[in-house]
């Protein structure tokens, strides 16, 4: 099979690589790039499992090819936490019993992060629609809601924060 | 009067930490010491791991789902470039034997199928390639010639089947795999003697657990050893080896099985003997390291864990006071095509099969039916579920029958608090509860009260709105004489009793206490639970414990989170460890500081003197000085092997079944108790179900962790939920599987979840496990389905609608409605 040139940008760092035509971007992400975070739960588009966020919007990397991303800029769950520790949302989760197995987990962050990038106060409500479109088959999603309200709310106080200090 | 329990006799308790207030890490919500590998997408789940020149497999399944192999044609799949090798039933058997059963006699099953095909989705062929995209176009090669034979789908036809439509003609003569009847007490004197006798023929639907990551395996076969290598998600990988080592032809000892983190299991991986036989099969045919991760249709339709589907014809005798005397019940279970466990998810129910109520005598007929589909395995409950549906079912039928309330009906007959440790009909016991405690407080935190009155109001306004109350048990900590308990006496099979965990702790030089489980980790939490206990009874600071798994050669007994068991269990092998770890501490440190062990005390992660404030050595130095400086201790044995040990607890409190089977025995007799209120609306023009609100209380001992003990519920409310309102497998007569995806496999999704959910607790320790710890992991599907079918019910009263059957889809009930509507017209 004819295989194509892609390049990309992945949690900050610009990849390129050849890959055939039907090869789906989860199994890229997951075997080229040896990024093992995101999870593979159905390959039909329905658990939300394999989501990532390209360009700002969480994507079902079980649906689209490899080459469908050339150009793009993605963030896997590799690429959430800095420096300084978990991201925000990460450390909500633990804080706050978001998962139990964790396979589901890395789709639901990438929910969240998309949610809270559109609306960083969002009611219960729209979290359960936000997460709505990802399966948890441990947590019964409850405590999935309180972290991602939790997140919001110290990203919140975070920027708060930012405003404060002199520049 | 001499009583058919009379010879089972209740041994006395071997608890060393009593329940006690005042504990510092037991009953603390810490945050899981597990989560940020995981969170970061570091958790190493089967599919992450590779080995060098590691190879693909995809199989060639079964689009039919009966019928006889007629030839295999492999040649154009194994011409595909790519292509290491094709492999059919025959071939595996070249290197493999069938795989294990706990049925007695075994029903015989290959990892491929050979003859012939017994249901959709069965291995007929594999492929080994380069890559997966590979294998799966080679398998779609791979050309097979059937000839088709009849299918059996439904329960009683197939119970009733001959000729070409038996499944198994070589060893059954029919589809009835087993056929048993039990008495325990007077069942027909109690019977005789009652005033009503409530009927109901109830129907439990199929489905599984359907965790979100499937099963799969990295198996390695090493030539010149003759051994395996094998990586996989199983939840029982140090048990494993001992059950697959027959078919595999090598000996335990010659098999690594290596743990990964298993992506939610719920029963789902218990075992998953199957796909390691498979796969390690494939790897030595091959010659390859082989990896085969199943895709969501293959974990559907081939995966060995379907749960419970069950008939029911059951009859609760009662008094005309409303007391229970006798339950029976003739039950015919649709097995599927094979029987790996037996009938272990009867054996299950055993131990609670009367409910929180006093019911004297119980019988039951159990009939194991063989259908063209994927067989059943562990699915959270594991068969318990069902019979607490009944129990539950039956007290409300009673209630309806009899014109009473059935909250009060269920009262008049629970056990009463002093009444523990209780005996039930089948021998099991109940170690302790408190049943009245956790109703009230489920009605107190509902407000059942007031939402009575505000049903009653909304239904004047022409809404269906319904209240449904359960109270249930849930047994924990099983003992393993489940799964043959109910065998034929004269071929009880293999009569196991042991299912012990284990645990090794060592401190090194630094301090740091190491840790090495010998079960895996699930989606539960055996890091937390540990590191909350051995820092409670070594008074060790939790971020000093570091964990390791260990894999089946170096590690140690261990059975793994499944029947609730766990926490208990390895709760158990924590104390023991800690008692020798604790005996060398004190005589290191003692002779550090030049004092007697008697003299000395563990506080706050050193060996202290007793009553002096500072004369200790913290446990990084007696480490340190006892790995680094031996010299500095006396000559003798006693000071040699440092601080370390390894622990097995077998089981808190169990007991052989009776010979005759008069009775069961004790086996799974750490029990909860769990009440869910829920109030609902039917829409009835549609048939769609609202949960307004929800009250869940459940009592499991002495807590070690709340907020994992309340993921617990959680979860398995959501799965009872999607059990009782949305989650069937659907098969049309030809035995195709019509709806084996996520789609068309509803679970509930975080809109589907009751919007106002409130859990309580209530703890009754046990008198019988370290610390009073009782198991957590399967109440919320235990209670959820009784108390939403029983809600569903009373919102629909006015339309006489009954429940007997789930799931209760939108469809369904709406076609219950309509059924009810035309009965009511006439
Ligand atoms: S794996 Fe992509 S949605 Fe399930
Ligand atoms: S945490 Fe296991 S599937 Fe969500």
């Amino acid at each position: 099979m004819n295989k194509k040139a892609i390049s990309l940008t992945v949690n900050g760092r610009v990849r390129e690589a050849l890959v055939p035509p039907r090869m789906l971007l989860s199994d890229f992400i997951r075997h080229e790039l040896e990024l093992p975070g995101t999870h593979v739960g159905c390959e039909h588009g329905v658990c939300g499992s394999c989501n990532v966020v390209v360009d700002g919007k969480a994507v079902r990397s079980c649906l689209m090819f490899a080459v469908q991303a050339n150009g793009t800029e993605i963030t896997t769950v590799e690429g959430y936490d800095t420096a300084e520790g978990l991201h925000p949302i990460q450390q909500a989760f633990w804080e706050e019993h978001g998962l139990q197995c964790g396979f589901c987990t890395p789709g639901m962050l990438a929910a969240a992060k998309e949610l809270l990038a559109a609306n960083p106060d969002p009611g219960d409500d729209e979290i359960r629609e936000a997460i709505s479109g990802n399966l948890c088959r441990c947590t019964g999603y409850e405590f999935i809601i309180n972290a991602i309200r939790s997140a919001a709310k110290a990203m919140r106080e975070a920027e708060i924060q930012k405003t404060l200090q002199p520049a | 009067m001499k009583s058919h329990l009379d010879t089972n006799v209740i041994p006395p308790s071997r608890q060393r930490e009593a329940p006690r207030a005042g504990l510092t890490w037991i009953g603390q919500s810490i945050k899981r010491v597990e989560d940020p590998r995981i969170l970061t997408g570091n958790g190493g789940y089967i599919d992450d791991f590779k080995v060098p020149g590691m190879a693909h497999a995809a199989m060639v399944s079964s689009p039919h789902a009966h019928a006889r192999i007629v030839s295999i044609d492999t040649s154009r799949a194994k011409a595909l470039p790519g292509v290491i090798g094709v492999y059919t039933g025959e071939d595996l058997a070249s290197v493999v034997d069938p795989c294990p059963s706990f049925a007695s006699p075994p029903i015989p099953q290959t990892a491929i199928a050979v003859g012939k095909v017994r249901h959709v989705g069965e291995v007929v062929a594999a492929v080994v390639a380069e890559d997966r995209y590979i294998a799966e176009d080679a398998a779609e090669l791979v050309e097979v010639e059937w000839e088709v034979l009849p299918a059996n789908v439904d329960i009683e036809a197939s119970a009733a089947a001959t000729g070409d439509a038996l499944l198994h003609p070589d060893d059954r003569e029919s589809n009835v795999a087993l056929d048993e009847s039990f008495n325990f007490g007077p069942v027909e004197e109690d019977f005789a003697a009652a005033d009503h006798i409530i009927k109901r023929r109830l129907r439990w639907h199929r489905s599984s657990a359907q965790a979100i990551e499937t099963c799969g395996v990295v198996a390695q076969f090493d030539p010149y050893k003759g051994g395996y290598t094998i990586h996989c998600n199983s939840n029982f990988y140090n048990f494993i080896p001992f059950v697959i080592g027959g078919s595999l032809r090598v000996s335990p000892g010659e098999m690594r099985i290596v743990p990964k983190l298993a992506g939610g299991s719920f029963g789902s991986k218990v075992f998953s003997h199957k796909i390691i036989i498979l796969t390690a099969g494939l790897a030595r045919l091959a010659g390859v390291p082989v990896k085969y991760i199943e895709d969501r249709l293959e974990h559907f339709t081939n995966s060995d864990s379907h749960g419970s589907d069950r008939l029911y014809d059951a009859e609760l005798a009662v008094d005309k006071d409303g007391t229970f005397k006798s339950l029976r019940f003739t039950v015919l279970d649709d097995y599927g095509a094979y029987l790996q466990f037996g009938v272990g998810t009867h054996g299950n129910a055993m131990a609670q099969v009367t409910g929180p109520y006093t019911i004297g005598s119980f019988g039951m007929r159990v009939k194991a039916v063989l259908t063209n589909k994927c067989q059943q395995g562990p699915y959270r409950g594991f068969g318990s579920e069902v019979t607490n549906w009944l129990m539950e079912r039956m007290v409300d039928a009673a209630a309806n029958e009899l014109g009473q309330d059935p909250l009060a009906l269920r009262e008049q007959n629970m056990i009463k608090p002093d009444a523990f440790p209780y005996m039930i009909p089948t021998g099991n016991i109940y170690d302790s509860g408190n049943f009245q405690k956790v109703l009230a407080e489920a009605k107190q935190m509902f407000d059942l009260d007031g939402w009575r009155e505000k049903a009653k109001k909304m239904r004047a306004e022409g809404r269906c709105v319904g209240v449904g109350v359960a109270t249930c048990m849930e047994r924990s900590v099983y003992g393993p004489t489940e799964w043959w308990s109910l065998n034929n006496k004269e071929t009880p099979g293999f009569t196991l009793t042991s299912t012990p965990e284990s645990i090794s702790v060592h401190f090194d030089p630094s301090g740091k206490l190491f840790v090495t489980l010998h079960s895996p980790m699930v989606g539960n939490s055996p890091e937390t639970v540990v590191t909350q206990i051995l820092a409670e009874r070594l008074t060790v600071a939790p971020e000093d414990i570091v964990f390791n798994y260990s894999d089946s050669q170096s590690g140690f007994n261990g059975v793994g989170p499944q029947g609730s068991r766990f926490t208990a269990m390895i709760a158990g092998a924590c104390v023991s460890a800690s008692i020798k770890l604790e005996e060398r501490l004190k005589r290191f440190g003692a002779h550090m500081l030049q004092r007697r062990p008697e003299d000395v005390e563990l506080r706050n992660g050193m060996v202290a003197v007793k009553g002096l404030k500072d004369q200790e050595k913290s446990f990084g130095e007696i480490a340190l000085t006892s790995s680094f400086f031996r010299l500095s201790f006396p000559d003798g044995e006693e000071f040699d092997s440092g601080l370390e040990t390894t622990a097995v607890y077998d089981h808190p409190l169990s007991t052989d079944p009776d010979e005759d089977r008069k009775h069961l025995g004790i086996f799974y007799p750490i029990v909860g108790h769990i009440c869910h209120i829920v109030a609902v609306e039917v829409d009835p023009g549609t048939g769609k179900v609202e949960m307004l609100d929800y009250a869940a209380v459940h009592d499991n001992g002495t807590i070690v962790n709340p907020r994992t003990l309340a993921g617990q519920v959680w979860g398995g409310t959501a799965n009872g939920i999607g059990t009782t309102l949305s989650e069937q497998f659907h098969y049309n007569s030809d035995g195709q599987f019509t709806n084996p995806n996520f789609a068309e496999f509803a679970m509930p999704t975080a809109n589907e979840m009751p919007r106002n959910f409130k859990l309580g607790h209530v703890e009754t320790p046990s008198p019988f496990t370290e610390y009073g710890i009782k198991g957590g992991g399967e109440g919320g599907r235990l209670g959820a389905p009784s108390a939403l079918t029983s809600a569903i019910e009373d919102a629909l009263s006015d339309h006489g609608v009954k429940i007997t059957s789930l799931p209760v889809t939108p469809p369904v009930l709406r076609g219950l409605i309509r059924d009810a509507e035309q009965m009511a017209a006439g």
